[in-house]
């Protein structure tokens, strides 16, 4: 699944301020399906790593509550033009997505 | 002989120095610390703090908040957080009566500035709780929502 993320990075002043949005089902593992009315398993992204230009900038964990989809945003100071960021998501089943942009 | 042992040995140094610098490379990625599986797996407001460490957090006017006072669909409630408190390294956002109270727990590093902007989903009307981790200590705000339909 790669380039799973779409990321906007814009230069903002001083920062980057930094768009993404990943295609994820965000299934909390805690509904029941309508029909059977089987649990639905857990399916969501727990951790989120973004980089600048190889660093990494945003270190964070998700839990289940996140929106289906999910749609983030941050800021990075200190970035110029054409830096690359990229943004690495895993979720409960160890699936992987991954996205990458330079900043305009 | 002697000749050959000093060539050799030289040569497990600098092989040596290769792995240690590929080991320090590697783990850009791997840096991430493991899922806190306790605190995101909380059903109440109370364990979900406890397990992500946050219970003594204090309030504070430093920690910015915007989110709607009312939001249509509970699916999509958009937060965004700032903290304007010195040496923020942290910032976690908890929807108090959802079923998983815990939502996110984002750490910034090199640059990254204090701000984070989510889409999370809200079971029914609850606050949201912003909490910062800033030099060894934790500071949190709060702000009712209230849902029209249920995001869960």
């Amino acid at each position: 699944m790669a380039e799973a993320i779409k990321i906007r990075a814009t230069l903002n002043g001083e920062f980057a301020e930094v768009k993404a949005r990943m295609a994820h089902i965000m299934e909390t593992g805690l509904r029941k399906d309508p029909a059977s009315g089987q649990v639905i398993p857990a399916h969501f992204v727990r951790q989120v790593t973004a980089t600048l230009n190889g660093n990494v900038v945003l270190d964070a964990q998700w839990g289940p509550s996140v929106s289906k989809d999910p749609v983030f945003g941050f800021r990075v100071k200190g970035a110029k033009a054409g830096d690359k960021v990229a943004i690495k998501a895993v979720d409960n089943k160890g699936e992987t997505l991954t996205g990458e942009t330079s900043v305009a | 002989m002697n000749e050959l042992r000093r060539t050799f040995l030289k040569r497990c140094s600098t092989a040596g120095a290769v792995v240690w610098v590929v080991g320090m490379l590697k783990p850009i990625w791997a840096l991430a610390a493991e899922w806190n599986k306790a605190a995101f797996e909380a059903s109440s407001l109370a364990d979900a703090l406890k397990n992500s460490g946050t219970s003594a957090a204090v309030d504070s006017k430093e920690l910015l908040l915007k989110v709607a006072d009312h939001a249509e669909n509970g699916a999509v409630v958009q937060i965004e957080v700032t903290s304007k408190i010195p040496a923020t390294t942290s910032i976690a956002i908890y929807v108090e009566k959802n079923p998983r109270p815990l939502v996110a727990d984002m750490s910034f590093q090199n640059g990254a500035e204090p701000y984070i902007f989510l889409v999370t989903k809200m079971a029914e009307t609850s606050r949201i709780r912003a909490v910062a981790r800033a030099g060894g200590k934790t500071y949190f705000t709060a702000k009712e929502v209230h849902i029209t339909s249920s995001g869960c």
